[in-house]
């Protein structure tokens, strides 16, 4: 056998680089990302552009499945519908204890429903109340709602449909579409201060790096996954909630160019099937199922519970009470010796089962029924989480006869979902809206021409896919808006071509100066792997940034040593080692995940509370304030900047205002 | 090892322009061994089980091994995506097996005209989307109390 001193990659990346070209693009707008946001983008701008405008998007997957809703979604949880869209503002600001973007969430709500019409006439089937089968929203079909927000479809083809609708857009305008080029990097311009010029990536296919000039840049590359230590550590670390590939290159980015961000403390820890992970919300909204500690006592009507929740006022005696805190109550079963935490599928499907009985449903339109109910129960893990059906399958878990656990997962960053971290951005320029609230271009951050949406977008949650795609409209169209104002503007790059390209494949010429002075190129003092880079952050985030093995705690002390690890890793990414163009992927990827992981904790640091009890835990300031920051309390934002100019960190308090009573 | 490649059925595509498992992954785990007219899952713990590979595939040559720390061996489930519709196998560890189908899309693969009779931009400067008229898009919150 051959020693294994040499990279095993199939397609090798190449450390000679005068044997690796640069291609260099200009264009108006770029957008960035192949999500449901980005696919929005695609979607609206060309309606928008000067006309002769030059447009491209590059995604570093394939658009047809890329992004968090690549394996297909059993619901669209944001559809407003015979709602109202300020409601939509109280359930989400309730949810996130009471820190957003009213702005950014109200304007979501108006727009949000444009883009479940456009889908459905596209082609995704969304469920109808029987009585109204076939037709469409806007023809008054009736939705089968969950939740009051929530609708059902049949989604498997969901990312499908909406980056066909996409692809077909940019096809009709002329732009161009790149897949599988990394972007890693955005560009400031040479001249004009804090505006955004361009952006330098690969191919994962061929040695060639690109570099694209743009005026106005749309960055929507999700949130980040694979950040702390997943409860499982091996192959099964591929099985987490969010999509993998989500490494937070959205966040880091924009920082890096000097976005200012906020609410970066906020993460979502969600609570799903434990292990595979497969959603809850079916169960808990459609099929009416309750939670269960050990000793099968509901517990979150306890007395305990109410008395948990009261500490968290008003947030935990709303009607809804906030995820945070659901995971509050059911971390504090754990820990006090009352878990597992049980989904008692068996006895919610029975019940719909001896309801129908009760009413006198014979035994064949019963078992007819029952069919129904079984195949509706499946769908929401196959149109999503076809591992948790894996997992169901491997252990012989049938719903109806027995109950599953039910796990808080290691927790996640992201914007779009219950959680709502990222890039401050500016809100519509509208009179309502606050005046440090605006500057002139909604969705655009704080650098001018560079735009963000869905996970991108921080201090307004509860988007989901419908509410990404939208927001990425809504981008688009201020896109449009800042190309127009800016038409005599022509980007140009502090750094050449060739410095640029040096620096991307840095990590490749690394690897093959050192590879062979071992035996076995996983083993060498001279690098540093991106697998074992990433293994270390979630070990360190793990145990000093409150990941799930210390129950989600963590303090002062403990985050000045996760910090101290942080930045010895960032001086160890200068030693990055990548023998492949896949590994030259993982390389730039994990260095975006420790960047946004050192922006979370510095955030962790700085709020002297806890906001998000059962997402994470200051056990030094372990209560939630709901003074406002005049009065030195926090209910206030949290916003922080990296000054790419002195590569400096500021984190500071911002206003909060309450804009619907 | 998550998805996985059967050596009987895998073709490589033929050696065509496209390989249909590459082009698909949305995590870059897919690729062509050419020398063996092979495709394999190149970093197997970053898979995410999305089954994106197993769907396209033109041979029936990709299924999935559940994850080995976490899923006794045995389960199964598997997919056969249509034009209009998927249908699912899923086998248990004891054997048992169910069957589900489920709508795919509504419209054919490829028939999207996204602007076929929608209307083209209005004014740049308000904040209307170019398919939206007034209405609630135009709300204020004043207006929605």
């Amino acid at each position: 056998m051959a020693l294994p001193n040499k990279p095993n990659w199939e397609l090798l990346a190449e450390p000679d680089l005068s044997k690796v070209p640069v291609v260099e693009h200009e264009y108006d707008a770029l957008i960035v990302g192949g999500g449901m946001a980005a696919c929005g983008t695609a979607f609206e701008i060309g309606k928008w552009m000067p006309k002769g405008s030059k447009v491209a998007l590059v995604d570093k997957a394939s658009l047809e499945r890329s992004g968090a809703v690549a394996q297909g979604l059993s619901a669209i949880n944001t559809y407003i519908g015979e709602n109202k869209p300020s409601d939509y503002v109280r359930m989400v600001r309730n949810d996130l204890m009471g820190v957003v973007r009213e702005d950014l969430i109200f304007d979501l709500g108006r727009h949000v429903d444009d883009s479940v019409h456009l889908f459905e006439e596209w082609g995704l089937p969304i469920w109808k109340k029987k009585g109204s089968e076939g037709k469409k929203l806007v023809e008054g079909g009736e939705p089968v709602r969950t939740g009051k927000w929530q609708i059902m479809i049949n989604g498997e083809s969901y990312k499908c449909i909406v980056a066909e609708a996409a692809k077909a857009a940019l096809a009709e305008m002329g732009y161009d579409l790149f897949e599988r080029i990394f972007i890693v990097k955005l560009l400031l311009d040479a001249n004009k201060p804090n505006t955004i010029a361009g952006a330098v990536g690969f191919s994962a296919r061929e040695n060639k790096v690109h570099v694209f000039k743009a005026k106005a840049m749309m960055v929507a590359c999700g949130g980040a996954v694979n950040i702390f230590r997943p409860r499982t550590t091996d192959e099964g670390k591929g099985r987490a909630w969010y999509p993998v590939w989500n490494a937070g290159s959205t966040y880091t980015m924009c920082m890096q160019v000097g976005a200012e961000m906020t609410m970066m403390e906020n993460r979502f820890t969600p609570s799903r099937f434990k292990d595979g992970y497969g959603p809850v919300g079916a169960w808990f909204l459609l099929f009416k199922a309750t939670v269960t500690n050990g000793k099968g006592e509901h517990y979150v009507k306890s007395d305990a519970a109410k008395a948990e929740l009261a500490k968290y006022s008003p947030y935990g005696q709303a009607a809804v009470t906030p995820t945070c805190l659901r995971n509050h109550l059911m971390l504090y079963e754990m820990k006090e010796g009352r878990g597992p935490i049980y989904m008692d599928t068996a006895a919610a499907l029975n019940r719909f089962l001896e309801e129908k009985k009760a009413a006198g449903m014979d035994e064949k339109e019963l078992k007819k029924y029952w069919k129904e109910l079984e195949s509706e129960a499946w769908e929401d893990f196959l149109d999503m989480s076809v591992g948790q059906a894996g997992l169901w399958a491997s252990m012989n878990i049938e719903p109806e006869k027995v109950g599953s656990e039910i796990m808080p997962t290691e927790p996640y960053m992201l914007g779009s979902h219950s959680g709502c971290c990222g890039i401050w951005v500016s809100g519509p320029d509208e009179d309502w809206v606050p005046a440090d609230y605006k500057w002139g271009y909604n969705r655009m951050t704080t650098v001018n021409g560079l735009f963000t949406a869905g996970d991108g977008v921080g201090a307004s949650g509860h988007k989901f896919s419908s509410g990404a795609h939208a927001e990425g409209r809504i981008a688009a169209k201020s896109m449009a808006k800042y190309v127009r104002d800016n038409a005599g503007f022509k980007p140009t790059l502090k750094q050449t071509a060739e410095e640029l390209k040096a620096e991307i494949y840095k990590p490749v010429v690394t690897y093959y100066e050192h590879y062979q002075k071992t035996t076995h190129e996983m083993v060498n003092p001279n690098y540093i792997k991106p697998r074992h880079m990433m293994e270390r952050l979630m070990k360190y985030t793990d145990e000093y940034g409150g990941g799930w093995s210390p129950y989600y705690m963590t303090n002062g002390k403990l985050l000045e040593i996760a910090m101290h690890h942080l930045q010895l890793l960032r001086e160890d990414s200068e030693k990055m080692a990548a023998g492949g163009l896949h590994e030259l992927l993982r390389a730039w990827e994990n260095l975006h995940r420790i960047w946004c992981v050192e922006d979370h904790l510095r955030h962790i640091q700085f709020r002297e509370e806890s906001r998000y009890p059962g997402f994470y835990y200051r056990g030094d300031f372990n209560n939630t304030s709901d003074t406002d920051m005049d009065q030195g309390g926090w209910k206030c934002f949290v916003n922080s900047k990296y000054n790419p100019e002195t590569g400096e960190w500021s984190t500071f308090k911002k206003k909060l205002h309450t804009i619907i009573a | 090892m998550p998805s996985f490649v059967n050596p009987e059925k895998c073709d490589g595509c033929k050696g065509g322009e496209k390989t249909a498992c590459m082009y698909i992954c949305p995590n870059d785990l897919m690729v062509l061994n050419p020398d063996a007219m092979r495709a394999y899952n190149q970093e197997p713990d970053q898979c995410w089980e999305c089954y994106s590979c197993v769907k396209i595939c033109p041979q029936g040559a990709i299924e999935v091994r559940h994850y080995a720390d976490l899923a006794p061996m045995g389960g199964y489930v598997q997919p056969m995506r249509g034009t209009d519709s998927i249908m699912w196998t899923i086998k248990f560890r004891n054997g048992n097996t169910k069957r589900f189908k489920f709508p795919i899309r509504t419209t054919a693969e490829g028939s999207i005209k996204p602007y076929a009779g929608k209307p083209e931009g209005g004014n740049l400067d308000d904040g209307l989307l170019f398919t939206e008229t007034a209405g609630r898009a135009t709300l204020t919150p004043a207006q929605d109390a």
